[in-house]
């Protein structure tokens, strides 16, 4: 293409110049894509009186690419438009595969694509697949629980199906794994909420209900909710993205041919392991909180760690522990399905496994709190 | 005229820890020519493309890609470098979360400024150039088959018309029909766009049917040669490798050559 360097035009942007007699038209200068939009702005007003015959000279164009050859196709058919039957002269022997190729494909007018919709409709379209979506996703989530139920009562008729080494390898990393994270977390807002109630009760002189309401409030629903929170995030995501990277690698496909159950190798130990360590990091959580909040009662309201036990017995009764406790392991099967069942539907590509980890932490979150208000309705109605 | 080498490789040497890929390696690649490079697994193929692309760097030594020193450019030489080579990777490489049309406007988004209706328009047009039907322009990546993307990976890596075309094992993964026409595909884009293309491939149906020159990595270095010469070859890789029980279907061309 530098062979042309002598031309005048060589560097200019291409275009269509009139003959005298308009009669016939000479394209010059450059039609390659870094000169589209000249070009392309160029040729915009091209037109022809009348009609009638019409040369088109291409012998002296400088460069010519694929958006080149598409541009000047375009004005062509623009000028038959308005009624000119052009010839082309002068095509050049190394321009004559390319300007076939795009003259075939600009004949056949390769439909546009239909950009995804747009604006009110698309928001409407998006809302009811949306809707659709999540009515069916509930729909296999529930026939997951369903499944998974059943392969359970098979193993529990069956204990020698148990697998104690992968149970105990869960209870190890769900349970014994996340105490420090849930034991400091736990203090911490144990921390802040007493710093709260106490400034808010010492107004009304009834500083020392900071101990009753911090208890009640841990050992009834913020340890447990808490609790439940951290380890979606922490081992439903783990859940996901362990058996998702599985999925991917087609282990999962692998252990059918075997005949293992991958519902039984792999959801059952995880679900078991999770409902026995979740009771059990609530308690660590309870007493962690409930540590953190003395801490702050000494420094902000001067109570002596005895004036806190004294108080806190008479406030928190083991019923209240029982309480809270006894939601851990329905949050545990609710994270630790979701957790599987996102697993499971991982695609075989990498960046859903992503996608599901995400949705699994999203959803499962979402499902413990809405079992917490349903556990808060129940207690109400039952006056526990 | 002489015409200046597409690629010039000279003395590179590639060392990964004690582990030396190449030694004084020296490689051409002629403007408008056809090569396809070979070799055995770990001898550096996919290394070499990447190094003369830009991925990664050389131990030592010169590669020279389109006239300019590969690994003396600063940012803006390589983006404008850049915007005259193509690559299509292994398994197409589309980004995932971009249809296929949007995969193939990124670079003249990125450097042009085009209407969108004449993007649209072009995108389509290398949609059509490549043998994929018109509606695959509004897929995901996700929706298409094997063979799909690497078409369209080939399109997106023809969108601002390069003048080479670096291909990582581009029948890798295919059916034999489909590996014979995407041969045929870049054999044919070759003669309409002018393009020069550096092939690295495993498949001798490939070699065959569209390379004019082969390029061996053997012994850490490359043996340049048309196919017919290096079935004379005596090296002993070499000679497996085109005289081995796969190799039967270059028998038939090369008797012919010689």
């Amino acid at each position: 293409m530098a062979m042309e360097a002598a031309d005048p035009d060589a560097n200019a942007p291409g275009d269509l110049e009139w003959s005298t007699d308009g009669r016939s038209l000479r394209a010059i200068g450059r039609w390659t894509i870094d000169q589209a939009r000249l070009v392309e702005a160029r040729l915009a007003g091209l037109r022809t009186e009348g009609g009638g015959a019409l040369t088109v000279d291409l012998s002296r164009i400088a460069a010519l690419d694929t958006a080149g050859a598409w541009l000047l196709f375009r004005a062509l058919a623009q000028l038959r438009q308005s009624g000119a039957e052009i010839e082309l002269a002068g095509v050049r022997n190394r321009h004559k595969p390319l300007l076939d190729i795009v003259a075939q494909i600009h004949a056949e007018k390769p439909e546009g694509f239909h950009p995804r919709s747009t604006g009110f409709l698309g928001l409407l379209e998006q809302l009811g697949g949306g809707l659709i979506r999540a009515l069916i996703h509930g729909r296999d989530l529930l026939n997951f629980y369903g499944l998974v139920t059943v392969v359970f009562a098979r193993t529990v008729a069956n204990p020698a199906r148990l697998r104690p080494k992968a149970l105990v390898t869960q209870i190890q990393e769900t349970g014994l794994n996340a105490l420090p994270i849930v034991g400091l977390l736990s203090f911490l807002i144990g921390v802040v909420l007493a710093y709260l109630m106490s400034d808010q009760l010492t107004r009304f002189g009834a500083e020392v209900y900071t101990v009753n309401l911090l208890g009640l409030s841990i050992t009834r629903e913020i340890g447990v909710l808490l609790t439940a929170i951290m380890i979606a995030g922490r081992s439903g995501s783990a859940f996901t993205a362990q058996i998702g990277t599985m999925k991917v690698t087609e282990e999962i496909d692998a252990m059918g041919t075997i005949g293992l159950d991958p519902i039984e190798v792999l959801v059952i130990p995880r679900v078991l392991a999770l409902m026995i360590t979740l009771p059990i990091l609530t308690i660590w959580s309870d007493f962690a909180g409930v540590l953190g909040g003395a801490a702050m009662t000494m420094v902000a309201l001067d109570l002596s760690p005895a004036q806190f036990a004294n108080q806190l017995k008479e406030a928190v009764g083991i019923d209240d522990v029982l309480v809270g406790l006894v939601k851990a392991p329905v949050h545990a099967y609710i994270i630790a399905m979701v957790g599987c069942y996102e697993g499971l539907r991982v695609q075989r590509s990498a960046e859903s496994v992503g996608r599901q980890t995400t949705l699994s932490v999203v959803e499962s979150i979402f499902l413990v709190i809405v079992a917490t208000a349903a556990f808060a309705v129940l207690f109400s109605i039952l006056g526990v | 005229m002489a015409q200046r080498p597409a690629v010039s490789v000279e003395g590179l040497r590639t060392q990964f820890g004690a582990q030396v890929i190449h030694d004084g390696l020296e490689l051409t690649l002629r403007q408008g020519e056809v090569l396809g490079v070979v070799g055995g697994s770990g001898t550096g193929k996919s290394v070499l493309l990447r190094e003369i692309i830009g991925l990664q760097r050389p131990t030592t030594g010169r590669i020279t890609l389109l006239g300019e020193d590969v690994w003396s450019l600063n940012r803006r030489q390589r983006q404008a470098l850049a915007t005259r080579t193509g690559v299509l990777f292994q398994d197409g490489a589309l980004f995932s979360s971009l249809t296929v049309a949007e995969n193939i406007q990124v670079a003249m988004r990125e450097h042009l400024s085009l209407k969108p209706a004449l993007m649209d328009d072009l995108a389509a047009l290398k949609i059509a150039m490549v043998g994929l039907p018109p509606e695959a322009g509004a897929k995901l990546p996700s929706e298409l088959s094997g063979g799909m993307r690497k078409r369209a990976g080939l399109a997106r890596a023809l969108a601002l018309d390069p003048e080479i075309l670096f291909l990582d094992e581009p029948t890798a993964g295919l059916d034999p029909i489909g590996a014979a026409a995407f041969d045929e595909l870049i054999g044919s884009l070759k003669r309409s766009l002018d393009l020069t293309v550096f092939m690295v491939t495993h498949d001798l149906d490939s070699l065959a049917a569209v390379c004019d020159r082969i390029a061996a990595l053997v012994d850490k270095q490359v043996r340049v040669a048309t196919m017919a010469e290096h079935m004379k070859d005596d090296h002993p890789w070499l000679k497996e490798y085109f005289h081995g029980p796969r190799a039967r279907a270059v028998k038939a061309p090369a008797r012919a050559d010689a």
